[in-house]
């Protein structure tokens, strides 16, 4: 550096500077003071208009640099971060990004020492002018007004956190550009008319007109994409924090859609047993008679006839099915078609007497898909819904029957039981005790077997029989006069 | 059928979109709408315009064009069989609610997708339209994904790519097995080859912007796909296996997983229960793992259990690093990035700033301390100038020291 020795300064030298993001007017000042080799701990900066940062400050200019001082060099890369974190709200900015010339002239390569203090200082400044720079591109929220000469006008209020207003101009009229808009801030406004951007005065809230009728289908699509199985509220406010709220016409749905969520995700998995009110059936009959005439769900709907369970009242054993099929409803007796033959026959292998059973559906009505008249119906499988609605029938044969242990044929049977899915293929051949104290055992629905070919059908016939033989010997266990 | 409203047929086809777990708008040329007719442009960066209450960011307006569907995949809300309220929308209805939305600084553009109605090639001749609609005529510059329908003829699904930002096909299902169980309108091998075909177009249309400037652009921001996890069978290690797969073979952009999430009226063929939601975490961590730490696939997969699984209490790269104590620690002062990479609670611009800072002066324990984020996480695995974990490395019960302590609830509170 030059020679020159530095000026007689007083105690400490006080710079004033236009606006809060007035770098130009900071970089200017900065290199006339590392001219004159004053050290930054001697700078005191502040604001036109703002408090002044020290009233004791003695020197309230800085006198012009001599002009032989050689002009200070700093990388490129420190100007643009300079420029970024001058915008930063804190009153210290100034100071801190004077101390960071000073010590560049010394060390050129300090900005690469991400680990020094002021080095972490200036990037803690600059990420988060950016992100307050982002959130307002993500955030703000224009209204439509009509003027009157009747063009759409768009008018936004916005509360940046720092000086970015101006920052922030470019990005706005790129994106909108045939758009005529305002941005109103506590800081100022910005006014784009379609060709020209204006600088106004600081505005008010209420200045923003309110009222607009796209922000009732923005609403409705905010609540709709929102997936209330999956709640992350932390992760929303790490994003979205609460002090942008006000400004944004869809926050205020988010406590009740918190709120909703769980309620709504359960409800999902209970729906069934809202349907129902009153007592349960007093007896087997009125479990029949009550089906008849169920409605609950579609199935019901559909104008077949309800297939109630059948076989002994006091029964050791109740057997689950999915559905009543072709065969089954318009006779109205369960497993009587093909699956309920290999059923039957099976069962009698095993030693168990389907008679002295009871036997059951899942579902109470034959679902399927109607292909025309004169064409055989084809089974359908209910949705877990309709399942779940139904289960309240299975429910209260199982507290009339009282049964020691439940057998259940296929995933709808064991849902049915246990109103949740399980994997039929990992829970198949042994025990689970149900809170009643009775035992539930899951194998695959006998019409499984029907579907298959030759080779796997043998194989799969003999795993079923032997769930079945493990059951029944369980059957003589829990209840030996079976 | 009665006349739905508007906002009606928004809500019913906005909750039909809501499971396609992309929301991106990166990634795509430089635009601004400066001298055009219209509205609209893109930076690098994509915008998240809101978040929803269930930490997902609202960036795009997500929307099928019906929910009508001719298919019957068992996981899908809007699968035939499925007992949901039906609605449609016409394109132009699409356009005019992509601009109401886009004038107000709501959104970022349009991911546009849709239930097969008709045919596949009409479905996707219907997308296109309102693509078209909204480049042609209102000279829309912001951001378009369409979701292509892989059964659609491929000479559509290359139109889709002229109009769009990103095209996106979902491979569904991460195992053959389960699509074909699942999903039993799709044919994998359609869909790979659909998915071959986009990537022939958009390294097509790039070497021939190469050579001429007025070359059209097909598609900037690539191609991605989606799969979900937890509705069939497949191992985090399956899962890996098969999204490292799709990454080599079609140059994708993004592999996104979607936990399966209950949805109503659901097929009983699917589990009710979800998958916790710290498992999609922990696979996107494996992801990132894989495009911008350098491990290869194989050593995310041995970085899972013997079940397959990756630890849902501990992230994938210090499960990584516990297993294979011998490679630390690492001397921050001298590692190549690639190992200094691998140190866990290291990222990538941790990494950047110490390769940066340690030119400057050799580096302490406490440099390393304002780097990152946990230096307790960090401290084990590396050398610094005044620092060697002697014993640490070494202990049984390192796990324990700085596995977080209340476990996978509070990492899912904060993940991304």
């Amino acid at each position: 550096m030059n020679a020159q020795p530095a000026p007689d300064l007083a105690e400490a030298c006080a710079v004033t500077l236009d606006a809060p993001d007035d770098f130009a007017g900071w970089r200017e000042t900065a290199r006339r003071l590392l001219q004159l080799r004053v050290p930054p701990d001697r700078v005191v900066w502040s604001v036109a208009g703002e408090e002044a940062g020290d009233l004791f400050a003695a020197s309230a200019f800085v006198p012009d640099a001599p002009t032989d001082a050689a002009p200070p060099r700093v990388p490129r890369r420190f100007l643009d971060l300079a420029g970024k974190g001058l915008l930063h709200s804190c009153p210290d900015r100034f100071a801190l990004l004077y101390r960071l010339l000073w010590r560049l002239q010394d060390r050129p390569g300090l900005l690469e020492d991400a680990a020094d203090r002021d080095v972490r200082s200036l990037d803690e400044l600059v990420r988060t002018v950016r992100r307050d720079i982002h959130k307002m591109r993500a955030f703000l929220r224009f209204r439509a007004v009509s003027e009157e000469d009747g063009a759409e006008h768009y008018v936004a209020w916005f509360e940046p956190q720092h000086h970015i207003l101006r920052a922030s101009a470019a990005f706005f009229v790129n994106r909108f550009t045939t758009m005529r808009w305002a941005i109103l801030t506590p800081q100022g406004s910005l006014h784009w008319d379609g060709e020209v951007l204006r600088e106004g005065p600081p505005a008010r809230r209420e200045q923003a007109a309110g009222g607009d009728p796209a922000e009732a289908l923005w609403k409705e699509y905010y609540a709709a994409i929102f997936n209330p199985a999956r709640l992350k509220v932390g992760a929303m406010l790490k994003e979205m924090p609460r002090r942008y709220w006000k400004n944004m016409p869809e926050a205020e749905l988010i406590p009740a859609l918190i709120a909703g969520a769980q309620a709504r995700e359960s409800a999902m998995v209970e729906r069934g047993a809202a349907l129902f009110v009153g007592p349960r059936p007093a007896s087997l009959a009125a479990v029949a008679e009550g089906i008849a005439t169920c409605r609950r769900c579609a199935i019901g709907c559909n104008g077949t006839r309800a297939v109630a369970g059948e076989g002994s009242a006091r029964a050791e054993l109740m057997i689950v099915g999915e559905q009543p099929g072709d065969t089954e409803e318009p006779r109205g007796r369960p497993f009587i078609g093909p699956a309920g033959q290999v059923l039957r026959t099976r069962l009698k292998a095993a030693g168990i007497d389907p008679e002295r059973a009871w036997l059951t559906n899942a579902v109470k009505h034959f679902k399927f898909e109607d292909r025309g008249t004169g064409k055989r119906r084809l089974h359908q499988n209910p949705t877990a819904r309709e399942i779940d609605v139904c289960r309240w029938w299975v429910e209260s044969e199982r507290l009339l029957v009282r049964p020691r242990l439940i057998l259940a044929l296929g995933a709808s049977a064991a849902r049915s039981v246990l109103g949740r899915t399980v994997s039929v293929q990992s829970l198949r051949g042994k025990a689970m005790v149900l809170e009643d104290g009775a035992e539930l055992w899951i194998t695959i629905h006998p019409s499984y077997l029907l579907r298959l070919g030759e080779d796997a059908r043998e194989t799969e016939e003999q795993r079923f029989a032997a769930d079945l033989g493990r059951a029944a010997a369980r059957l003589r266990e829990l209840a030996p006069g079976v | 059928m009665s006349q739905q409203s508007l906002r009606e047929r928004l809500a019913i086809l906005a909750d039909a979109a809501k499971y396609d777990a992309s929301c991106a708008s990166s990634g795509t040329a430089r635009r601004t709408s400066r001298g055009g007719k219209g509205i609209g442009s893109t930076e690098g960066m994509g915008i998240c315009h809101a978040y929803a209450p269930d930490g997902r960011c609202i960036s795009l307006l997500k929307i099928l064009l019906t929910n009508h569907c001719i298919f019957d995949c068992h996981y899908c809300i809007n699968r035939k069989s499925s007992n949901v309220a039906r609605a449609r929308f016409t394109p132009q209805e699409v356009v005019d609610l992509t601009l109401t939305f886009y004038r107000r600084n709501y959104i970022e553009g349009l991911f546009l997708s849709s239930g097969i109605v008709k045919s596949s090639s009409h479905t996707m001749e219907q997308l296109i339209e309102v693509a078209r609609i909204l480049r042609e005529e209102h000279d829309f510059r912001g951001y378009i994904h369409l979701k292509t329908i892989p059964e659609a003829d491929p000479e559509l699904v290359r139109r889709a790519g002229l109009h769009a930002d990103r095209v996106s096909i979902n491979v569904e299902l991460p195992t053959l097995a389960g699509l074909t169980r699942l999903a039993p309108d799709k044919n994998a091998a359609v869909i790979e080859g659909a998915m071959g075909d986009l990537k022939g177009a958009i390294v097509e249309a790039k070497d021939a912007r190469r050579r001429f400037r007025s070359a059209p652009r097909f598609a900037p921001a690539g191609q991605s796909t989606q799969m979900i996890v937890g509705a069939d069978g497949a191992s985090d290690a399956d899962i890996v296996t098969r999204a490292s797969t799709l990454y080599d073979r079609f140059a994708l952009r993004r592999v996104y997983y979607s936990a399966f999430s209950p949805i109503p009226d659901a097929s009983a063929v699917l589990p009710l229960q979800r998958p916790p939601l710290i498992r999609e975490h922990r696979l996107y961590q494996s992801d990132w793992l894989m495009r911008f730490y350098g491990y290869r696939p194989d050593e995310v997969r041995a970085a899972a259990g013997l079940d397959g699984m990756l630890p849902l209490d501990i992230d994938p790269k210090l499960a990584w690093a516990l297993k294979f104590r011998e490679g630390f620690p690492v001397d921050i002062n001298r590692a190549p990035r690639e190992l200094l990479l691998r140190v866990p609670g290291l990222g990538t611009r941790a990494v950047g700033a110490i390769l940066a800072a340690r030119r400057e002066r050799r580096l302490r324990l406490e440099d390393v301390g304002r780097l990152t984020v946990s230096l307790a996480k960090v401290r084990p695995f590396i050398v610094a100038e005044d620092w060697r974990p002697v014993l640490l490395t070494d202990r049984a019960d390192l796990r324990a020291l700085i596995a977080p302590r209340r476990g996978a609830q509070q990492l899912e509170l904060f993940a991304a």
